[in-house]
């Protein structure tokens, strides 16, 4: 164990604290520089870390770098530190860190960011060692204090004891004396057999404020003298004002000014209700001429057009599949369209930004609360340090809130700039804002081919996919992307099965209208069109879809192979795809390193499928909160469901987008949501995320069942379009 | 001038008459366990129970509550609040938490009408409260819970 003198840090006149240094196996950085000051904190807090508060009070306070919206980090990360700390479950609290890329990043990231369902991933050795160090501190200083060797004292449950003389102690008492000892920088940890907390059940701990009303998100901030704004912003993603005439509006009670900005008409007004008032008076005329103007049909017909073999960039290959599939016996060609999704999180975006003079406060659900630092910044002209942002909880996200371009932190940087001077304003999106914001889920084409001998073997693999690029030529484009964004075709490629030959070609399209990572990102297209495909070639074989899979999948796919084979068994998988009036379809589909397997039972109401219940088999290597793992497989099942089965945000000829709320895009509700049964599978291997990786399988599992009973395969999503 | 009570509290109000009673209720009275999810009585996370009774207070103009005792999730109280309040917290039915206010006033209401609700009972109550997490299999259990609970 290495220790670092604590003086060192006391010497820069920080006040406190400590800097960890958290090697994290060679990636990215680590929270390196870990200063923080102990405003605000009880007397004697002991606050080992960036992570870590140990209070006179005795409470745990975890710092959670991660925004919680409802994906569970509070609870995990917390969980984390209480095992290594050995301490009681009833004395730990979470606490949203503030934005700080330094002392917060994801070390996948390298900045503070929530996405790729990384925060378990990234957090699982970093929150252990912010635990075991200030375990250490506290064993440490009752060394010192009861004169015993450390060797001899015990943590459990919260309480530190020394059996020989008879001497204990909660953590607060000794809090203030803990926070004199040293930091130990590469604190032991535990094996994974000595878990107690990790693996077990308990109460999560966000639930409470989430049942009482009290839970604090940003549209719940108020500020003294502060002014509810809305935008109206254009119909058509990508046109601006041409002009606009205020004067109804101005005549609302409330209304207090009007102003344009960039991104609209910003509508400044005492209360929410006057700014909604005023903003349906305003009278704008739109310049369309650098706006996306066409409908979805003929986006459609363009990409798909563009979507040749000979397009774009080859992604994958391995062996000649061209010809391997015009030798074929059989030849399977099908074309996949995927359209436009809004993610449509249950509170709409909003942000509040309150001036005085030179410094900046904001309160925002952020998922890169760095980057819209950032935007604030170079809007206000101001630095990026006089800029405080509280990250608070999120009322979903699904990625919404992962803002490459910081568009909302430009937007409220704008309405605090054409207000001037000092003030607080809240920036309110409306439903209506949300679904016709644009930063959708990618429109895609997959045009796939493949070739089966006249044994049924697949002999050739192909997949041409055109959409729109997230990253290239934003600020996560490293410059070392050769024209390649893994996003865009993720789960396409390196896919578990066994492909003599095949290959995968993305030709990438461009268009205004910005789009934006969705709940499984690339997965919840390539997760659709993979497995349905093969499911439909090991259907004209002959072949079970199970049994099919298994003898498909590379000998190294040893956690997909698990992972189908426990879904067949708590399924009661025996071969039959219909039953009575019931139909079963599979589908398997590893997304960011979590392996998850689907078994639908669905059955035909009305000519629309019904799907009653869904088997889960998910690999997430150490399940931390086996509680937190299954309820974000249960919603993301129905985050999936509900989309193949209803959405599609359309733009009508000249580019308005057609649904405009809840009434035309329709949101799975109580009596659509399937039973769930989720097996979780044994492992030591390091945790990974289940944020998203339940979305992708569901909407295959639900295809394939729905083809085995009527016998209409479902290639233009969703199933209300496509005639289901 | 709009009268009424809230969470048992008699309040004046000066606001226009049209003005949606879940503003009034967060930006006036300061109570944002109330949430705002469409604006349309689509999604149900605004819903307050209004003389009893569970209300879209985002298409509620305030001049129709003049007289009114409306509860909010704030002041949801009786046997079946509790109840129910007691099953969400035992299954963790939340997890972003926006529309779970909305879930928790419904699911209220329908225990006070129907003590031991069936599946078709509880699709027909909450069919009007959406979450995006799709919590939904929690939010079936908790109100069975939440019934079982009262039975004893």
């Amino acid at each position: 164990m290495t220790v670092q003198s604590r003086r060192q840090f006391l010497a820069t006149g920080a006040g406190l604290v400590i800097g960890l240094a958290l090697p994290m196996k060679g990636r990215a950085q680590s929270g390196a520089a870990a200063v923080m000051t102990r405003d605000g904190l009880p007397a004697g807090t002991f606050s080992p870390n960036a992570f870590v508060r140990i209070a006179p009070d005795n409470t745990v306070t975890v710092m959670i770098k991660h925004i919680e919206f409802g994906q569970g980090p509070f609870t995990g990360l917390s969980t984390l530190v209480a095992e290594e700390l050995d301490a009681s479950w009833d004395q730990m609290r979470a606490e949203s860190a503030p934005a700080n890329d330094e002392l917060y990043a994801n070390l996948f990231f390298g900045l503070q960011a929530t996405g790729g369902s990384t925060a378990m991933a990234n957090s699982y050795t970093q929150m252990r060692q912010a635990g075991a160090a200030a375990r250490a501190m506290l064993v440490a200083a009752a060394a010192e204090k009861w004169d015993v060797p450390a060797g001899e004292i015990k943590v459990e449950d919260g309480v530190i004891s020394h059996a020989d003389s008879g001497q204990s102690s909660s953590f607060g008492d000794l809090a203030e004396a803990a926070a004199q000892q040293s930091v130990p920088v590469e604190p032991a940890l535990k094996n994974p057999s000595e878990f107690k907390l990790i693996g077990t059940d308990r109460p999560k701990l966000d639930t409470v404020s989430k049942t009482d009303g009290t839970a604090m998100f940003t549209m719940d901030v108020y500020r003294e003298g502060m002014q509810t704004v809305v935008v109206r912003h254009p119909d058509v993603l990508g046109a601006t004002v041409a002009s606009f005439d205020d004067t109804e509006a101005l005549k609302v009670k409330g209304v207090e000014a009007v102003r344009q900005i960039p991104q609209g008409i910003a509508v400044y007004a005492t209360s929410t209700a006057a700014a909604l008032k005023g903003r349906s008076l305003l009278a704008v005329e739109w310049d369309t001429s650098e706006a996306e103007t066409r409908s979805t049909a003929q986006i459609y017909e363009d990409f798909s057009a563009a979507a040749t073999r000979d397009g774009g960039v080859v992604v994958e290959e391995t062996g000649d599949s061209g010809a391997a599939i015009d030798g074929a016996e059989t030849v399977h060609e099908v074309e996949f369209r995927f359209p436009y999704l809004a993610h449509a999180p249950m509170e709409p975006l909003d942000v509040v930004l309150e001036r005085k003079g030179g410094n900046v406060e904001m309160w925002m659900g952020a998922q890169f609360p760095g980057v819209d630092k950032g935007a604030v910044a170079q809007t206000l002209g101001v630095e990026g340090g006089d800029i405080t942002l509280n990250v608070m909880l999120a009322g979903g996200s699904f990625g919404r809130r992962a803002q490459t371009t910081g568009h909302i932190g430009h937007e409220i940087a704008e309405i605090a700039k054409a207000a001037g001077g000092d003030g607080a304003w809240k920036l309110v999106w409306t439903r209506e804002d949300d679904l016709m914001g644009g930063y959708y889920r990618p429109l895609t084409v997959h045009k796939m081919r493949a070739g089966l001998d006249a044994d049924g073997n697949i002999v050739g693999w192909e997949n041409t996919v055109a959409n729109q690029s997230i990253m290239l030529d934003t600020f996560f484009d490293d410059g070392k992307s050769e024209g390649k964004d893994p996003t865009s075709y993720e789960g396409s490629t390196k896919m578990p099965y066994d492909l003599p030959a095949m290959r995968v070609n993305w030709v990438r399209q461009k268009s205004p209208l910005p789009i934006l990572w969705w709940r499984s990102v690339g997965h919840t297209h390539t997760g659709y069109a993979t497995e349905v495909f093969l499911d439909e070639l090991l259907e004209k074989a002959g072949k079970d879809p199970v049994q099919g899979r298994l003898e498909l999948m590379k000998s190294e796919a040893g956690r997909d192979r698990a992972v189908l084979e426990k879904v067949a068994e708590i399924a009661g998988w025996d071969g039959e795809r219909v039953k009575g009036d019931r139909a079963y379809g599979v589908a398997v589909h590893e997304s960011f390193s979590t392996y998850v397997a689907q078994i639908a039972e669905v059955s035909d109401v009305g000519g629309f499928p019904k799907v009653h219940k869904v088997w889960v088999a998910v690999d997430c290597g150490v399940a931390v909160n086996p509680n937190v793992i299954r309820a974000q497989i249960e919603g993301g099942v129905g985050y999936g469901l509900g989309s193949v089965l209803f959405n599609d945000l359309t733009l009508l000829d000249g580019g308005v987008v057609a649904q405009k709320n809840f009434d035309t895009y329709r949101m799975l509700r109580i009596h659509e949501m399937p039973e769930v049964e989720v097996a979780i599978i044994n492992s030591v291997a390091d945790p990974t995320g289940v944020g998203e990786p339940g979305t992708p399988p569901i909407g295959p599992a639900v295809a394939n069942a729905w083809r085995a009973l009527t016998g209409q395969a479902v290639h233009h999503l969703p199933f209300q379009t496509a005639g289901a | 001038m709009t009268n009424f009570t809230i969470n048992g509290k008699d309040v004046t109000v000066d606001v226009e008459d049209d003005t949606p009673l879940l503003w009034v209720v967060r930006d006036e009275l300061r109570l944002t366990g109330s949430k705002f999810g469409c604006g349309v009585a689509q999604c149900g996370a605004c819903t307050m129970m209004v003389d009893g009774m569970p209300r879209r207070t985002c298409v509620t103009p305030v001049g129709s509550v003049d007289g009114a005792s409306i509860e909010t999730i704030e002041g949801l109280g009786g046997r079946e609040a509790e109840a129910v309040t007691a099953a969400w917290q035992g299954l963790d039915v939340p997890q972003c938490g926006w529309c779970q206010s909305g879930q928790i006033v419904s699911a209220t209401a329908l225990l006070r009408e129907v003590p031991k609700p069936t599946d078709a009972d509880i699709d027909a109550a909450m069919a009007g409260n959406i979450c995006r997490c799709a919590t939904y299999v929690r939010i079936r259990q908790a109100i069975h819970d939440a019934a079982d609970s009262m039975e004893g």
